[in-house]
């Protein structure tokens, strides 16, 4: 398959015209090979946007993106059950599953295996493979050894793999709403705390450093990964898809600088100076990667 | 060893760090005994915790002797390439004759069911897995016979779960609270460099600070985050990420984003759990000690024991077994925990 750049689901609860307007201008702008669209995180915001899911599907299609509904991370609720099994049972668009529930309607079916649902060896994959999984969005903890073995079996197994390379790393889920909770509400009756915080809310140590961030039932790292120094060492292992999570800041741009790196029209040198020169939103971090502390920054060349 | 599973009602899971810590469950009055062995193979891979295979071997014929099960907990997340190790574990405690495995990974799973087909397989917490399709895909494709639910469900919630699953509940009732969904969490990574997933540990000691200040007052940390800050005459919780205490724009003070230090108490509601359908009830701590082994385990069988005879509860010891008195029945008594 094709190596790409993709962008992954959005995280956050942005305003639905904010969302719209955001998957336009990757349609229209962004070197991106695949979009996954779908509210993964809270079932709560899902149907804030599901009106324009056709309309923003249709405008990624045209402008040549493949685009793929994930599922949710956590289903548990009568609701959340029945809205997985739709998304599966439908086959309107390719699906992500993001948990075992979603793994259960896509049984004998192609799908995709999202970075929720724990992939951590061979022979899970291959197992996986087995049920109709052609890709698989890796978790953001597997340091590059176990990458590498990873890349041996898609290889054999004839699927393809994906890997965070920009944006916060999702570190943990709950059942409970932690949005909520700051606001001192439960899930139930949040009022949607979370639309205020388009990239997370930051939570610091007593001592005032920055830690978290949390995005309603998701704890995030502070750091956002950047793996564009580790582009050609993936390539090498035979990883296809790079994905971005989104954030607030310019992601056509930085979509452009990994496709850059990716088609050798840029050193991923060149590419860390690039990064340096502006704020994201969030310090860089590569240390799961190279089996380091998550938030550790590594300059490797 | 031939056994009814369809019948299985009150039966009491409690936990061993070490072979001492199983005697002492079985002699307590434990129905069966959960453990694991000295490695990344489980989830409480600790130091001086664990079993070496003589041991589980051991361990295994002094339960079956006076009619207690053990169960392995093998339920971590093999990295791609380090299979092995889960696979000896896996092929060793069979050998043993161990009563089931408790499994969270979709690889050791398939390689129980494949090599080993008579043995029984629990699905661990650490798989994550609270709903009625989730918990089919794991029976109709690796044959496992219980589920240990994750800590966030309703008992009505349960109720209803437990009439479309074809396999047994088992239900934490006791210990620690953990705040975040199992299986999940790399929180621990993020600041240590160890994984819970991978490497069987959270909030390992050796990354575990204490700073104590002029006036007392002690700061703990993890790694290079502080988690929590206590004056002089409160008592310090080990620090666990999701237990810390923190600073966001939304509050002026630092406030505990997760959830408060606080210990995790059904007892009250055991007989709405058994009502429930609850097949299995979970005490939470390998790490902890004999003696606490020894209370917790025998109160608790006393307190089944009452319910299935129709009994009164004397729950005062039960009450009192919980650290610093703290206690919350979570999620279990109410959706608004969420």
């Amino acid at each position: 398959m094709q190596t790409q750049v993709t962008m992954g689901p959005l995280l956050f609860h942005w305003p639905a015209e904010d969302k719209r307007d955001f998957y336009f201008r990757i349609a229209d702008e962004a070197p991106v090979g695949t979009v996954y669209l779908g509210e993964v995180i809270c079932s709560k915001r899902e149907p804030f946007f599901s009106k324009y899911h056709d309309q923003v599907a249709e405008r990624l299609q045209k402008a040549g993106k493949t685009v793929v509904f994930a599922s949710f991370a956590e289903v548990m609720t009568p609701r959340e059950r029945k809205l997985t099994q739709a998304l599966c049972e439908d086959q309107a668009y390719p699906v992500e599953a993001n948990d075992a529930s979603a793994l259960y309607f896509l049984r004998g079916k192609q799908h995709r295996v999202g970075q929720y649902f724990n992939v951590y060896n061979e022979e899970t994959l291959s197992r996986l493979a087995g049920n109709g999984a052609v890709h698989f969005s890796l978790s953001a903890e597997l340091p590059k050894d176990v990458l590498s073995v990873l890349s041996d079996a898609a290889r054999e197994q004839d699927v393809s793999l994906e890997v965070q390379v920009f944006g916060r790393m999702g570190l943990a889920l709950s059942a409970r709403c932690y949005h909520a909770r700051a606001c001192d509400r439960v899930k139930d009756n949040c009022r949607y705390a979370c639309e205020a915080d388009p990239d997370g809310m930051e939570l610091k140590t007593l001592d005032g450093m920055p830690f978290l961030s949390i995005n309603g039932i998701q704890t995030l790292s502070h750091t956002g990964v950047n793996l564009v120094q580790e582009i050609p060492e993936m390539m090498d292992m035979g990883i296809s898809h790079f994905r971005l999570s989104p954030h607030t800041c310019d992601m056509v741009e930085v979509a452009k600088i990994f496709d850059d790196v990716i088609h050798g029209r840029k050193s991923p040198q060149d590419a860390v100076e690039t990064f340096s020169e502006k704020d994201y939103g969030f310090p860089f971090s590569n240390g799961f990667y190279h089996k380091d502390r998550g938030y550790e920054w590594k300059q490797v060349a | 060893m031939e056994r009814d599973d369809t019948a299985v009602v009150g039966e009491l899971v409690c936990p061993a760090g070490t072979p001492a810590s199983l005697r002492t469950a079985v002699d307590a009055g434990a129905d069966a005994v959960y453990c694991g062995f000295q490695n990344a193979t489980n989830a409480r891979n600790f130091p001086g915790l664990n079993f070496t295979p003589e041991e589980m071997k051991e361990a295994v014929a002094y339960a079956h002797a006076r009619g207690a099960k053990v169960l392995l907990a093998a339920n971590t997340f093999p990295p791609a390439g380090q299979t092995d190790l889960w696979k000896r574990a896996v092929d060793e405690a069979t050998a043993f004759g161990i009563d089931a495995i408790i499994v969270a990974d979709i690889g050791v799973a398939q390689y129980i069911h494949s090599q080993h087909p008579q043995q029984r397989i629990h699905l661990s917490v650490q798989a994550g897995a609270p709903s009625i399709e989730a918990i089919k895909y794991y029976c109709e494709e690796f044959g496992v016979k219980r589920v240990v639910l994750p800590r966030i469900l309703t008992i009505p919630e349960i109720s209803d779960l437990k009439r479309q699953i074809p396999c047994e509940i088992e239900c934490f009732v006791f210990g620690n609270h953990g705040l975040m969904a199992e299986g999940r969490c790399s929180l621990t990574n993020y600041a240590t460099g160890l994984s819970t997933n991978m490497d069987g540990v959270c909030s390992p000691a050796q990354d575990v600070h204490y700073e104590e200040d002029q006036d007392k007052n002690l700061t703990t940390k993890l790694g290079i985050y502080t988690i929590d800050c206590f004056s002089c005459t409160q008592s310090p919780g080990y620090p666990t990420i999701c237990k810390g205490r923190y600073l966001t724009p939304r509050k002026e003070e630092g406030y505990y984003a997760f959830e408060e230090p606080i210990s995790l108490n059904l007892a009250r509601l055991l007989p709405e759990l058994i009502k429930a359908g609850v097949n299995a009830f979970k005490i939470e701590g390998r790490q902890r000690s004999k003696s606490y082994v020894r209370d917790v385990v025998s109160s608790w069988r006393h307190a089944i024991d009452s319910v299935m005879a129709g009994d009164e509860v004397d729950l005062e010891n039960l009450l009192a077994l919980t650290e610093g008195g703290k206690q919350t029945q979570g999620a279990y008594a109410t959706k608004r925990w969420r």
